[in-house]
């Protein structure tokens, strides 16, 4: 946790309010996201009991399943939430604009300039908390490998048609919610601990609606009050007030309510079904209007400014999933080979010193704690001294004196960077620690082709500018070899995918 | 420590039986004999060599090197460190100064340290197409990884192996068709700033270390160790051992009293005196303030360590060891041979400018030339004495990044006369309070010894060698 983020938890505590840590929205927020609120059944993690989904916070779809054990049923309701979901997720497909891109070509190895298409938007889809992204994640991972009666006649048990592509789909959010940044898929509870810190710890505040009771308390009321209450609060059947966010449910509705009102329905008494529907729908209702209320607040916040750049990498993802599907490519694999993983791995951290840079630059409030880990410093100009570089063609090369009352972690030679008032970003060198706070640093970068600087480029006298130790767009690394070329410290090529094969003491579970 | 010395230390050392019957050089030479014969004329495509710390892991690598050279097989080597590649080819090319060595370096400015100029047969460049024909080329994991080869190497030497992620062996190891590897288990682990969870007990997880990878997809190939620490002193092999190196223990390569600290000046009753006499007696000591939760940057911590450097300095030092021939006065305790540890590179900053504001400028002087560094930046480095800012004192909490075993590991297993130790009182009950709670990875190789246990064994042994600091 920084000083600041620390600070900020401790004023919500003595003022009783969630204080912001963020001046500006961090992440993209969808004009009409769709919000899903899952709940799982206790004690079967792939068995949903009901889904509350949609665009327009007035007007839900509400999906349960009246016995989750059931298997029919269970396909049943995902037939319905493919129904549901599908023409959100296929709705940005067709239009398109035309973008270059570089490419190998694998004839003559030569990097060419193709041209593609790029969704000119991407579908967003919220769900309450983090392990609400887990339940999408495995939801398409029980959907993306069934076959249906079409693809494959003679499955014993076909899944209805366009399941496996809800399965598809649901893992491809799923897998992208991983890279830091992306804005397909995103849990409410990370939204708003991104922007607000409340008085009470990381773990608590993955309670949705403790979490908003802090940022938002109702009148009369403190955020700690509130949020005891959301936590805790019960009626008098001895349900919480307000339910959990799931994908769990509270043990407490799970025996009271939802188990005797299941044993009806297996019974077959009449009018058990919608009983059991109207039970998990009031379970679900507060939470979806929560994910609302957390959705308005973030309005609130006016949009950082390299949040597009962001978004159109989502829009990318979105994109090159759609070209697979098009080209009927088979679903994502179980696992991932080594140098999938690693090219995984890679394009992840890449992202998130992205991410990190690019929330700074975007946010004075963030720029503060990266300022107070010595990380980066604000400093005023004292000097500017022209010099040049030696060599047949001199460069400016200026020399700037800087004095600054952070405390940078700067050692001789250390690069550090600032984005130049046309929205480039310059490098320099620290050349000598003058004396406490002041530094001279030689600009290297940034100036122009010519003999002088061009003009805007280089700091004058009393200038206030604040200078980062980490590199505004960080670079990747060196590229891996193809799968196909995996080398033998990493078990050669992965080859076919063989059969799995199945669990040793029961034989019909391929895990 | 130069490659001259290391080599001295590791023949000249005395041939002294020890209980087993087998003297240490005996069995580091043995133990030597064995890789050499396996990275030569084995039949595997791997050797991996498990190195516990000061055990002579560099001399083995240029001894390796020169060998496949000798033997006509030019060879790649790969470090993970710019610094590291420079201290190997320096050491190659003091070792043997006719042999012809590349190191191939970035573009960017300042890539390779100057001292290599010094060497006539060592050619640096940027492109590796310069350096094509020389017998051993050196160069870091990222650089290497830029190269495209036309043909690849018959061998490779990678050092530094468990440093080294998983995927950056897969980015190089197309470049070799056969390798030496050869590392530290106890050191600190690779990691990675975002959440590689979904890859975790698999055996293409790319942020586990190299030697995993390896030894996952390459379960047949020959594995050794080097059993003697010439670096760590008798009093600190044994605690070394137990706490993190628990399934291949190794012993000193010095026997009890061979190593000897004293100080020229008197102590003058302070308890900073009386923590540095007990570390000059024993090999440990531990000054203990009173307890608090603190920030990470703990002025009273800071100030502590500081006051210990410069006691340590004005009272003059003197180190004596088996390189001293008998009668000989020892070698004086410079500041170039005193490391100052931290976990965090802000500790490391405040300690500097603790170091820096003594009132004797002559004294500052000379406190600036004491190393202050992370344990990430100390890894493979030596010194006569450290001093440790423990990574749990005044904390409120033990996080898996402070009970990481190999943080500790490095701190205290830099020095070759004595260690001191810097904490809070209550480190202990901190740990009682917050047993390890990582969760445990189905398919996940062991990750060697526990964390948590480790600093417990740790402090229970520093517990005997503690003063209070009132």
């Amino acid at each position: 946790m920084s000083l600041l983020d620390a600070l900020a938890r401790m004023e919500a505590v003595a003022c009783g309010r969630a204080r912001p840590v963020a001046t500006v929205r961090h992440r993209h927020l969808a004009e009409r996201p769709m919000v899903l609120v899952p709940l799982t059944t206790a004690g079967e993690n792939g068995a949903p009991l009901g889904a509350m989904l949609g665009t327009d916070p007035h007007d839900p779809l509400v999906l349960t399943v009246p016995q989750p054990r059931d298997r029919d049923l269970r396909f049943a309701f995902l037939a319905r939430l493919a129904e549901a979901m599908l023409p959100h997720l296929e709705s940005c497909q067709d239009e398109v604009e035309p973008v270059e891109r570089k490419e190998t070509d694998p004839e003559t190895g030569k990097r060419i300039t193709v041209e593609a298409e790029l969704c000119t938007d991407a579908p967003q889809v919220l769900v309450p908390t983090a392990p609400g992204v887990d339940f999408v994640r495995l939801l398409g991972r029980s959907m993306r490998f069934r076959r249906t009666a079409e693809e494959d006649p003679d499955a014993e048990h076909p899944a209805p048609p366009r399941v496996p592509l809800l399965g598809r789909w649901l893992t491809h959010y799923g897998e992208r919610a991983r890279v830091p940044g992306s804005s397909l898929l995103l849990s409410m509870t990370d939204l708003l601990t991104r922007h607000w810190a409340t008085g009470q710890s990381r773990l608590e505040d993955q309670h949705l609606a403790a979490l908003l009771a802090w940022i938002a308390p109702p009148d009369g009321h403190s955020g700690a009050e509130a949020a005891l209450r959301a936590e805790l609060a019960r009626d008098a059947d001895g349900r919480l007030l307000v339910p959990p966010a799931g994908p769990a449910t509270d043990p407490a509705f799970d025996n009271k309510l939802l188990a005797p009102a299941m044993t009806r329905y297996d019974r077959g008494v009449p009018g058990a079904e919608q009983e059991v529907h109207e039970l998990v729908a009031s379970q679900l209702r507060p939470t979806w209007e929560a994910m609302w209320e957390g959705v308005e607040l973030l309005r609130g916040l006016p949009e950082a400014a390299h949040v597009p750049d962001r978004w159109r990498r989502d829009r990318q993802s979105y994109t090159h999933h759609r070209d697979r599907l098009r080209a009927a490519e088979p679903p994502q694999p179980r696992r991932d080979d080594a140098v999938t993983a690693a090219r995984k791995l890679a394009m992840r951290e890449q992202r998130q010193a992205e991410l990190d840079a690019q929330e700074a630059l975007d946010d004075p409030l963030v720029m503060a704690v990266r300022r107070l880990a010595g990380e980066a410093f604000s400093a005023e100009v004292l000097e500017v001294e022209m010099a040049y570089s030696e060599g047949k063609r001199p460069s400016p090369r200026p020399l700037v004196t800087v004095h600054t009352h952070d405390a940078p972690l700067l050692a001789d030679g250390d690069k550090v960077h600032r984005l130049l008032p046309t929205g480039g970003q310059q490098r320099a060198e620290l050349v000598e620690m003058a004396g406490p706070g002041e530094f001279v640093l030689r600009l290297v970068n940034g100036m122009g082709r010519g003999k002088e600087p061009a003009p805007g480029t280089v700091p004058e006298k009393g200038d206030l500018l604040c200078w980062t130790l980490f590199e505004h767009a960080p670079r990747g690394g060196p590229g891996l070899p193809e799968p196909e070329d995996t080398p033998w410290t990493h078990g050669g090529p992965p080859g076919e995918p063989a059969a799995e094969s199945p669990d040793p003491v029961t034989a019909e579970d391929v895990l | 420590m130069t490659a001259a010395e290391t080599m001295t230390a590791a023949t000249a050392a005395p041939v002294r039986p020890l209980a087993g019957g087998v003297s240490p050089a005996a069995a580091a030479a043995a133990a030597t004999e064995a890789i050499l014969a396996d990275a030569l004329e084995g039949t595997h495509r791997g050797v991996v060599v498990d190195s516990p710390p000061g055990a002579g892991k560099s001399t083995l690598v240029v001894r390796a090197a020169r060998e496949l050279a000798a033997a006509g097989h030019p060879l790649m080597v790969i470090a993970q460190t710019n610094a590291q590649v420079d201290d190997l080819v320096d050491r190659l090319a003091r070792a043997d100064p006719e042999l012809p060595v590349g190191r191939l370096h970035s573009n960017e400015p300042k890539p390779y340290d100057p001292v290599l100029d010094g060497h006539p047969s060592v050619r640096t460049s940027a492109k590796p197409a310069d350096l094509a024909g020389l017998d051993i080329v050196v160069s870091t994991a990222a650089k290497w990884a830029w190269v495209t080869p036309e043909e690849p190497w018959r061998h490779a030497i990678v050092d530094e192996a468990y440093q080294m992620r998983s995927d950056a062996l897969l980015a190089v190891a197309g470049l070799f068709e056969r390798a030496l590897f050869v590392g530290d288990p106890g050191q600190l682990d690779p990691f990675s700033q975002v959440g590689v969870d979904q890859w975790a007990g698999q055996a293409f997880d790319p942020s586990t270390s190299a030697v995993s990878t390896l030894l996952a997809h390459n379960p047949g190939l020959p594995q050794h160790r080097l059993p003697v620490s010439w670096r760590l002193p008798h009093s600190a092999a044994e605690l070394v051992s137990d706490a993190f190196y628990p399934y291949t223990p190794f012993r000193s390569g010095t026997g009890p009293g061979e190593r000897r600290l004293s100080f020229t000046a008197a102590a003058d009753g302070s308890p900073v005196d009386a923590v540095l006499d007990e570390a000059a007696d024993t090999g440990w000591g531990l000054l203990e303030l009173p307890a608090a939760r603190t920030p990470r940057t703990d002025p009273e911590a800071v100030r502590a360590v500081a006051v210990l450097v410069h006691r340590m300095l004005e009272r003059e030092g003197v180190t004596r060891g088996e390189r001293d021939v008998d009668g000989s006065a020892g070698a004086a305790l410079g500041a170039d041979r005193i490391a100052v540890g931290t976990a965090h590179r802000d500790q490391a900053a405040a300690v500097r400018a603790a170091l820096a504001t003594v009132r004797d400028p002559a004294g500052a002087e000379r406190a600036a030339r004491v190393t202050v560094d992370t344990a990430n930046r100390l890894q493979g480095r030596e010194f006569d004495v450290t001093v440790v800012l423990h990574p749990l004192s005044g904390r409120p909490d033990a996080t898996a990044f402070h009970l990481e075993t190999g943080r500790l590991c490095v701190l205290a297993s830099r020095h070759r006369h004595a260690c001191v130790v810097v904490c809070r009182a209550g480190a202990a009950e901190l740990l009682d309070e917050h047993p390890a709670t990582e969760p445990v990875r189905l398919g996940a190789a062991s990750p060697g010894p526990d964390g948590w246990e480790a600093h417990q064994a740790v402090l229970s042994h520093l517990a005997g060698h503690r003063v209070p600091l009132v």
